[in-house]
């Protein structure tokens, strides 16, 4: 479960110092691979700080001069961004609370259990496309007239949340060791005490991991409010989506609508970097 | 019960944990249960509730606000003669082939640089696995920018080095490649991730032994990487394979399933059907469809997670 750290690697070093040759070759592949990443976050940076004459020119303008934050006024200005935003708040930080309070006792139980045909099920559920949730929870939603509230989107969203958190716990708690647990119960403590006391703080690094990675996909989960969403519950990515469709050629507007969505999840990624990289090469799981 | 009983019953518990083969008994404690229940609940209600239902309605003739009526596997032969499900079928199956195959090969290749040590490593891991956190309509946006076949910026790019504009997402030809390209961009980290998690736990003698019987670069990475880190390449490609057959938000913003039908997959055929056409017997005969692949794979990805653990 180690983050895959491998800096005191003997490969590594060999190569690493072997000759200007390798060192060249290993320049130009990391410049190979990571430019594209780069090419695209600062091209939505340079359309959304342009004024749209400089955005639609042929050959285009790289770098806004000068710079220009009209763009962000405007999207602030003409659509309910605070709402929205709010909205996703609302929805992201309810289900990823509610995936954790019942997730993490669940991994729990399932690990401890070791009841390997749930775990199976779990990773079903997580493997299963979001999509094919909608139809059945879009019908109930009418019967119980939620369709267009921000509860049908939290609860939906526990789709999303609980699998992962559930399926991240397991590993984590399958590494604490049941020896420690049993000394406790020997020594007279409950199930619950052994549990809050022991087993809890040993997998502390998995409830950050599960919630992070559980924060980031319901965050960019569109198709949900795609469908569920009224005009003033929608989510940020929907509501983006929904811009897209109104202002075809108003790049700078959309472009830095775009990066407002996208920003709250790379300032996580870049924070918690170590936890994410930790948690999906252990767990090397998405949403769906 | 008296608390020598339970105590009693702790000894037992943990005589039997310590013990080489626990009995069952012991294993499938009912206290273990309470802690799953509330998640085992909610999971049961938003999950596997719909699971079941959709079952059930795949076997009806189902509008939207419409009449509902049993018509047993009728939604199940439609489908096996609508050209437009078996078309996307199929263009799903190329879509996956090249969004699976291209991050391997490149997720490979970068997990291997990542690595090695050189400056800025982390800061530069950060750059590289970001597209991967990114939302994916939020990116879309920008690519659909790019790919205008007048003023986007990459015909201008490829104009710098000689080459003629492209239609990109515009012409049928091109619209798949271009969405793989998307893909690929998004999704390559997730495999260099997992492959770097592989390679973490590599041995080094190997390498120590077949520096000194003189190997090159390339048969080290041929005789003695490439087999240790197959098993996390095998996952990898079990979980790039479910998420490239899943892949809609992408094409949702880009190419809304166009030009014409030319980028409809299975998970967008399956919207426009419950969500556009509000046909959800039909929309849910093709989730039970995709819920087979899926449960597949998934089992497939248990088995060498189970086989990746063993080996290392």
């Amino acid at each position: 479960m180690a983050a895959p750290d491998v800096s005191q690697s003997m490969f590594g070093a060999h190569v690493a110092g072997r000759s200007l040759g390798a060192r060249l070759g290993l320049w130009t592949s990391i410049a190979f691979l990571v430019s594209p990443a780069i090419l695209v976050f600062l091209w939505m940076l340079s359309l959304s700080l342009k004024n749209d004459i400089d955005n639609i020119a042929f050959p285009p303008v790289f770098i806004p001069k000068p710079p220009t934050l009209d763009n962000y006024v405007n999207v602030f200005d003409q659509n309910k961004m605070m709402q929205y935003f709010w909205n996703s708040v609302l929805v992201t930080g309810g289900a990823v609370l509610v995936g954790l309070l019942v997730g993490v006792p669940a991994g729990y139980g399932i690990a401890r259990a070791k009841a390997h045909r749930t775990a199976i099920l779990i990773l079903i559920a997580r493997m299963t496309p979001a999509l094919s949730y909608l139809i059945p929870l879009f019908l109930l939603f009418q019967v119980l007239n939620l369709v267009g509230t921000i509860w049908a989107l939290v609860i939906t969203h526990l789709v999303i949340t609980i699998p992962i958190i559930v399926w991240i716990m397991i590993g984590y708690f399958e590494g604490v060791p049941q020896e420690l647990e049993d000394a406790a119960l020997v020594d007279g403590a409950t199930s619950w005490q052994s549990f809050r006391y022991i087993a809890l703080p040993l997998a502390r690094p998995g409830i950050v991991v599960g919630g992070i990675l559980a924060f980031i996909f319901s965050w960019n989960n569109f198709i949900f409010s795609v469908v569920l969403g009224g005009k003033n519950t929608r989510t940020l990515p929907s509501a983006v989506y929904n811009m897209l469709t109104f202002e075809q050629l108003s790049w700078g507007p959309l472009a830095a609508a775009a990066l407002l969505v996208t920003f709250p999840v790379l300032l996580v990624t870049v924070i918690a970097q170590r936890e994410i990289v930790a948690g999906l090469s252990a767990g090397g799981l998405k949403d769906g | 019960m008296s608390d020598a009983s339970s105590a009693v019953d702790a000894v037992e518990r943990a005589r039997s944990a310590t013990s080489q083969s626990p009995t069952k008994a012991y294993t499938f404690s009912r206290n273990y249960w309470a802690f799953a229940a509330p998640g085992t609940l909610l999971i049961a209600s938003v999950i596997v509730f719909p699971w079941i239902f959709t079952l059930w309605m795949s076997l009806h003739d189902w509008k939207v606000g419409g009449d509902h009526a049993f018509v047993g596997l009728a939604n199940y032969f439609r489908l096996a003669s609508d050209s437009r499900f078996l078309e996307s079928l199929v263009r799903t199956f190329w879509f996956t082939a090249l969004a699976t195959l291209i991050p391997i090969v490149l997720g490979v290749w970068a997990a291997m640089m990542f690595h090695r040590n050189f400056p800025f490593r982390g800061l530069l891991r950060t750059v590289f696995v970001m597209p991967m956190m990114a939302t994916p309509v939020a990116v879309a946006l920008v690519w659909t920018m790019m790919f205008h076949p007048q003023l986007g910026v990459l015909n201008y790019l490829l104009s710098l080095v000689g080459i003629p504009p492209q239609l990109w997402v515009y012409h049928p030809n091109s619209v798949i490649p271009t969405l793989v390209m998307v893909e690929v961009w998004h999704w390559t980290p997730l495999v260099m991730l997992i492959v770097l998690g592989g390679l973490a736990g590599l041995p080094t003698d190997p390498y120590d032994s077949a520096l000194i019987d003189g190997a090159s670069g390339w048969q080290m990475f041929r005789f003695i990487t490439w087999p240790l880190i197959l098993p996390y390449v095998m996952i990898a490609l079990v979980i790039r394979t479910i998420d490239s057959l899943k892949v809609f938000d992408t094409i949702a913003v880009i190419s809304q399933g166009g030009p014409g039908t030319a980028s409809e997959t299975l998970n967008y055929f399956l919207y426009l059907q419950a969500f556009q056409f509000y046909n959800i017997g039909y929309a849910s005969a093709v989730v039970v469809i995709f819920f087979v692949i899926i449960i597949a794979l998934s089992l497939l990805l248990l088995y060498l997670r189970q086989k990746s653990k063993w080996t290392t």
